[in-house]
């Protein structure tokens, strides 16, 4: 067997690989190759680190140097300085550049300090494409702890005394979803994995599952065990091919080492998993339409009850979890109920993974205990703000969540007080918003998204939601009427109280939430015909101000529909008519002569 | 896979390759390499050390190089660092004397007094 004295972990989650980490493998490769080190170090791809803002993201190990934003022409140096000569490179360190001594599991990174990592404990640490490593971090121990030494009942036990809840948007406690199903009888159950993800912005199980794929194979095997199926589904959109390849590659290693298929570890138990691609429609995310998806019908809800549990894929029990919830299963094994419970608050246990986005420093994924605040991942994983601009709000829950203002920075993140200022978890979006944004108009974004995404089946959602954008179009047209918000919140209520499925039965709250928040930006709009941020196009306009006006044409220049006219020595002007708001003349302008009045 | 040994037996095996990832390290070890440890022959020393603690079954223990470290009529220069930063510093290593560090000191935990930096500057 080789032995290699260091690591050197090159990030291909999407991210990374999107910003040419691909080039960098293939640089590392190339130069340990000319300094004759490449049977003394060992070039490994790994999963996603989360701070996807600083990619490509290279690890070398055992010194655990975290470099960020490398780049193909950095890699000699990192060779030729750090692998052969033992200096790490300090200019490409993440955060506190001078730090001196380097930690091991790179905690001195301001971005992982609040962070506890046990549904992303793998990523960014193995090569998911190697079964090996998985095992070696305590891989499929848990299926054969539980295969050998407990019953079906006793791991449903385990996982209900944990406190587990589902991380796909409900909150509904795993252990009980899992008793449900191992209470119905016949002679055929499934066990499904939804990794639709389609909330907007976030990619916490397309992470889990390109750089841990086994874990979520593992506890699908245990949940298998536990209702009494032998059959597993996976569905994920196609728009994840890298997800995809490693889960096709992670399947075939654990059938190949028998770990999937028949009579696992001696004990009787059959196991198999196959993979279902969705074409991406939000819907799908919802468990009736992936089931009726995975039937090879159109994705369409249907009325619950009857509950998968009793009557879910092809008419046999079911259980659907999400990827995070599932990747959490084999360490409770591991670990034990108790363990995984002291994490987080009283009705939340444990950690939840966010993909930060928006108005932040530190765009990325980050897993925190339950019960940290909003004000801890924004300013101190997050690392605040760009430009020193104000924390205006964040949401949560994409298309079916709502906000949270500035006010409630303090609360401390769980399922019930998210949900107590008419936000809600989801399934870990979160988006942050400074003081340039414009309330209304993140309210008609998401709107416009749950249009697009209706499936037309149930007339509250198809018609209802059409209405209400209608209404958000006007108010942010500069065209509201006295009633539109009354209108607004009738529309709501009526189409909570009757849509066929989640979707539409959430698709108001984020105009319920922003209305109940920022209720005077909505009124500015619609009574004196302004936008407070300044975002709303219809009332904002451009002006060139005349005495500062240098006539020196570049913002006619730039502008992408030439709507600035003028000539040498005479102020130029903007064609309010022609003009489209781009605000590319304002940011172009080298004398600061062009205005915005909101 | 038709047992738990089958796995263990993979577990163990893939560890000691990758433990270096995990934050369990009781020593660590570092060889300088800069010019003058290498023209002195700190590859062969440091290949020993890697060698030994394999063979020893030593996973937690890191094996790293670094750069000068002042004192090149001492090269090659070994020091074992304690997690709180105190460390015994080996000079004028050689392969033979690398093993016997790895058996006395990093196993059995009894510094090897006549190959440290003060009993050479004591000669
Ligand atoms: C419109 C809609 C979209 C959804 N999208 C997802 C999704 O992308 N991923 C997911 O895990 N759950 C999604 N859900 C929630 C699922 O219906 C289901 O509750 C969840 O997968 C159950 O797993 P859990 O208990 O482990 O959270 C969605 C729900 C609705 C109503």
């Amino acid at each position: 067997m080789e032995i290699y004295r260091a690591h050197v972990l090159v990030c291909t989650g999407t991210g990374c690989t999107s910003s040419n980490s691909g080039k960098i493998l293939e640089e590392f490769e190339e130069h340990l190759k000319k300094n004759n080190l490449e049977n003394e170090v060992k070039i490994v791809k790994t999963g996603c680190f989360g701070l996807c803002a600083e990619g490509p993201i290279v690890v070398v190990y055992p010194e655990g140097a975290m470099y960020t934003m490398v780049r193909p022409e950095d890699v000699k140096e990192i060779v030729e300085e750090h692998l052969l000569k033992g200096r790490i490179v300090k200019r490409l360190l993440a955060g506190d550049k001078e730090q001196e001594t380097i930690s091991k599991s790179l905690d001195n990174v301001e971005f992982f300090k609040k962070q506890k990592r046990i549904a992303l404990r793998n990523c960014g640490v193995i090569n998911p494409e190697n079964i090996d490593e998985y095992i070696a971090f305590d891989g499929y121990k848990a299926l054969a702890k539980v295969l050998t030494e407990m019953t079906p009942q006793e791991v449903i036990d385990t996982i209900k005394k944990s406190g587990l809840r589902g991380r796909g948007g409900g909150g509904f406690p795993t252990g009980l979803k899992w008793e449900f199903a191992s209470k119905s009888k016949d002679d055929q159950k499934y066990v499904c994995c939804n990794a639709d993800e389609g909330d907007p912005g976030a990619f916490m199980d397309r992470s889990i599952l390109e750089g841990d794929p086994h874990s979520v194979l593992e506890a699908m095997a245990i949940a298998g065990y536990a209702i009494g199926a032998n059959q597993g589904y996976i569905y994920v959109r196609a728009e994840y091919p890298i997800a995809v390849r490693r889960l096709n590659i992670a399947i075939e290693q654990a059938r190949n080492y028998g770990l999937l298929g028949r009579n696992i570890f001696g004990t009787g138990f059959d196991f198999d998993i196959e993979l279902r691609l969705g074409a991406g429609a939000f819907v799908c995310g919802e468990e009736t339409a992936l089931m009726t998806s995975i039937e090879g019908k159109r994705g369409e809800p249907r009325p619950r009850p009857p509950f998968p549990a009793v009557k879910g894929l092809w008419q046999k029990p079911t259980i659907l979890n999400n990827v995070e919830t599932f990747a959490n299963i084999p360490v409770i094994i591991n670990k034990g109920p108790e363990w995984f419970a002291s994490i987080g608050t009283e009705k939340s246990k444990g950690t939840k993974v966010f993909a930060i986005g928006g108005k932040i420093n530190n765009t990325g994924l980050v897993e925190i205990p339950m019960g940290t605040t909003l004000r801890e991942v924004v300013y101190d994983i997050g690392g605040g703000i760009p430009n020193g601009k104000k924390f205006k709000a964040a949401q949560t829950g994409g298309p079916s969540g709502g906000c949270i203002p500035a006010s409630h920075i303090d609360t401390p993140i769980d399922y019930d007080s998210l949900i107590e200022l008419g936000s809600m978890m989801g399934s870990g979006g979160l988006i942050v918003m400074d003081e340039d944004t414009c309330m209304v108009d993140i309210a008609k974004f998401f709107l416009e998204f749950t249009v697009d995404e209706s499936c037309g089946k149930c007339p509250p959602c198809r018609i209802g939601t059409k209405r209400m954008l209608e209404i958000l179009e006007r108010i942010t047209g500069g065209k509201g009427e006295e009633d539109d918000i009354e209108k607004l919140e009738v529309l709501a209520k009526n189409i909570k109280a009757s849509a066929l499925c989640g979707l539409g039965q959430t698709a108001p709250n984020p105009v319920l939430s922003t209305l109940r928040y920022f209720r005077d930006e909505y009124e500015a709009h619609v009574r004196d015909k302004k936008c407070p941020a300044g975002v709303c196009k219809a009332m904002v306009n451009y002006v060139i101000h005349a005495e500062l006006c240098k006539s020196c044409g570049i913002c006619a220049r730039n502008c992408p529909v030439g709507a600035i006219k003028g000539e040498r020595k005479v102020p130029y002007v903007i064609d309010d008519e022609k003009c489209i708001r781009c605000g590319v003349c304002m940011e172009k302008c080298p004398f600061k002569a062009i205005f915005k009045n909101a | 896979m038709k047992s738990i040994a089958e796995l263990e037996e993979i577990r163990k095996k893939t560890l000691e390759q990758i433990n270096m990832r995990k934050n369990n390290e009781r020593l660590r070890v570092v060889v300088g390499m800069a010019t003058c440890g290498i023209a002195a022959g700190a590859r062969p020393v440091m290949n020993a050390l890697l060698e030994e603690l394999k063979r020893r079954n030593v996973n937690d223990v890191s094996v790293t190089m670094t750069g000068c470290i002042g004192v090149c009529k001492l090269e090659p220069i070994v020091e074992v660092i304690n997690p709180d930063g105190s460390k015994v510093t080996y000079v004028k290593m050689t392969p033979e004397k690398a093993v016997r560090v790895v058996a006395e000191h990093i196993v059995n935990g009894r510094i090897c007094r006549d190959y440290t930096i003060g009993a050479e500057e004591g000669k």
